[in-house]
């Protein structure tokens, strides 16, 4: 991958400052797009150094249920991965240094058409892409189509991901690594920071590239803990659960929605930057 | 394993394709178990003690091999081609299924986990499962949408007897489907002690070809036992499609006799034109559940809810060996709505003395087009896939619903 993208160029102004980053995961198209653009667009004023954009879809294999129910309101809603397109390019005119990264499944970039989709998601300001069930055994999908395009595929590391295994997840991954800290679904248990570390070292032995968090992440002190020892930190599920929180009966947004996840956003930012502080201190 | 040059029985290819179909779409978590397992069927194919313990178990346990049964009313009635039931309604548990969880069962053993998942839609999956956990000592646990609790009561009391849990899913459709993705999120959460049985000929590789190779003991007896009784091979074989597994059973030794014409028979619902579960004819091809297959979906990739009046067939996808059969036209796919399964399933209970579960009635329901006027020599072989006494108190509120309507 030759060309610098706004994620690698983010990744590098965090180094510069001494501290890791917030990664902030919402579901696009949650509860409604209008509401959903505007939480998107007051992420990176809020704290969000890297935002991720869940693509919605009907079959979240790998999530629990917060993001399940966050996929289903959008999809309820009308999202579509089309929606998500051009929520994006709405954020970019606003936005040109935040890295956008869509996060999904398959199925619906499938049925896209990959090559449409990467020219329309690269002309949109899609920076990075999150397909969960395309592991490297099935890289010729997408991730080789992506970094041809210009758009970094960022891998999943896992708990089974062993030290034989790293070099292959690891040998066509870009912008950012991805380690999902527990073995299980999304927004389910909490891990242990110190098991976390390790994996980080671990991980760190066989590649140059940043690693982020994510996965059980939920508060400011899960993040800070996180934070004190990888190059990001990657909180969904919590976010999309206080959107959740402040829908009113007919799981319709309220003037609250948007505060809500600002407000945790901006808590979640205070405690990633008060790790490296305190670690430099 | 066929290795002919022309053969099509030598798929997958080593990454589990099926022409474009099959694959590995599962998250980086799951890959190394998947891969593991892979290894580990491998190393099983290779041992003869483990083809030995298996045939013993199919013998002395399962009641193998099934009757191939000349079905002679059912064949006057139709007044055309002789008509042959597999029979495989009459293992042990009452379905085909058992075939395919005895040889995971027996993996997850040598594997040393001591705790097994399942999906089941109406349940004849989970009932063998909870079957042979309780015979091989293992923990079991089997998830099940809970529309199709309800609609399979019995199977569900009969998986508790056998001292399985059954975790009903509330999330999506509450069917086949969504069973999957909670078994796959369990198998995420617990990746050191659980094996996944998974029920047909779907799922991320080497599932699908395991699966079938199972199942193959369906079509590798008929063979033999038509053989026997006619001395020739059948002209046509026909089953329902659900994921496909009693289907591939039976047609895979089946497919390089290419007289041998094939039918599946998929499930059509209220009709193609309205809700119904036939993934080659109303839908194309995607991604889910870890393999590229043909789905139902909407135009986004969304994948849609399925309908039948069978739980088991109730479901949005298709094996991908089935995909690729499909497309090179191999196996011709047919589809009976709800109302032509019913009719079958009562034309075979009053005229041969055997209850079929829906998912074979669908099977049955083609007879009609398929055997009627054909000479008196030709041969058709349908796979009778299971007993339908778990469906009695569906079929008997379908018809008093349609007798109000």
């Amino acid at each position: 991958m030759s060309a610098v993208t706004r994620i690698d160029a983010r990744f590098k102004e965090l180094a510069g400052e001494g501290r890791a980053g917030l990664v902030t995961f919402i579901t696009g198209g949650d509860p409604d797009y209008d509401t959903s653009l505007a939480i998107l667009k007051s992420l990176p004023k809020a704290g969000a150094d890297i935002i991720e954009v869940g693509v919605p879809f009907t079959d979240a294999m790998a999530d629990g249920p917060p993001i399940q129910a966050s996929s289903l309101r959008a999809l309820a809603a009308g999202q579509s991965l089309k929606k998500t397109l051009a929520m994006v390019r709405e954020f970019r005119a606003g936005d040109n240094t935040t890295p956008i990264v869509l996060m999904g499944y398959y199925n619906p970039v499938y049925i896209y058409g990959v090559e449409k989709f990467l020219k329309d998601a690269k002309e949109a300001g899609v920076d990075g892409l999150i397909v969960v069930d395309l592991p490297p055994e099935e890289d010729e999908e997408l991730c080789l189509p992506a970094m041809k395009a210009g758009i970094n595929f960022i891998r999943l590391a896992t708990p089974t991901t062993d030290d034989k295994r790293l070099p292959a997840v690891l040998k066509n991954t870009s912008g950012f690594v991805y380690y999902v800290s527990i073995a299980g679904v999304s927004g389910a248990a909490s891990p242990q920071a110190t098991n976390v570390i390790e994996a980080v070292t671990r991980i760190k032995r066989h590649t140059n590239l940043p690693i982020a968090v994510g996965f059980g992440l939920k508060t400011p002190e899960h993040a800070r803990a996180i934070a004190s020892g990888a190059d990001a930190a990657v909180v969904g599920s919590a976010l999309v659960e206080a959107v959740r929180l402040t829908l009113d009966e007919k799981a319709r947004a309220t003037p609250k929605t948007v505060k809500a996840v600002t407000d945790l956003v901006s808590a979640l930012a205070e405690g990633v930057r008060s790790a490296r502080r305190k670690a430099a201190e | 394993m066929n290795t002919r040059v022309n053969s099509l029985r030598t798929g997958p290819d080593e990454r589990g394709h099926f022409g474009i179909f099959g694959g590995r779409f599962v998250a980086e978590t799951l890959m190394p178990l998947v891969l593991d397992l892979e290894k580990a069927y491998d190393d099983a194919k290779q041992d003869p003690a483990f083809k030995k313990e298996m045939d013993y178990h199919l013998k002395h346990f399962v009641g193998r091999p099934s009757p191939l049964y000349f079905a002679d009313r059912l064949t006057q009635h139709f007044g055309g081609a002789k008509i042959y039931f597999k029979r495989e309604d009459l293992n042990h548990t009452g379905a085909h299924k058992v075939n395919n969880v005895l040889g995971q069962i027996m993996l997850a053993k040598r594997m040393n986990k001591p705790r097994v998942i399942a999906e089941t839609g109406a349940g004849m999956h989970g009932v063998a499962t909870a079957t042979l956990c309780a015979k091989f000592g293992l923990q079991c646990v089997v998830f099940m949408g809970s529309v199709d609790v309800a609609r399979q009561e019995p199977n569900v009391l009969r998986m508790r007897a056998l001292g399985a849990e059954v975790r009903p899913v509330e999330s999506g459709s509450k069917t086949l489907k969504d069973a999957m993705n909670e078994a796959l999120r369990d198998w995420v959460t617990n990746v050191h002690d659980t094996f996944y049985c998974i029920g047909t000929v779907a799922g991320p590789h080497p599932y699908p070809a395991m699966v079938r190779d199972f199942q193959c003991v369906i079509g590798d007896e008929t063979k033999s036992q038509i053989m026997e009784l006619e001395g020739r091979l059948p002209n046509t074989l026909v089953a329902c499609i659900g994921g496909g597994s009693n289907a591939m059973g039976l047609f895979h030794p089946f497919l390089d006799d290419r007289d041998v014409e094939i039918y599946g028979v998929e499930a059509a619902g209220h009709g193609l034109d309205k809700q119904h579960a036939a993934s080659l004819a109303g839908g194309r091809p995607g991604v889910l559940h870890g393999n590229r297959t043909y789905l139902l979906m909407n135009e986004d990739g969304q994948i849609e809810e399925a309908h039948s009046i069978s739980a088991g067939l109730d479901y949005p996808g298709i094996g991908p060996e089935h995909s690729w059969l499909h497309e090179i036209g191999r196996v011709k796919y047919l589809s009976a709505t709800d109302d032509e399964a019913l009719k079958a399933f009562q034309l075979c209970s009053r005229l041969e003395g055997i209850i079929p579960a829906l998912e074979p009635s669908h099977a049955l329901a083609k007879l009609e087009q398929l055997a009627h006027g054909k000479p008196k020599d030709h041969i058709i072989v349908v796979n009778l896939s299971g007993r339908g006494d778990k469906d009695l108190a569906s079929v008997a509120g379908y018809i008093n619903q349609k007798m109000s309507a």
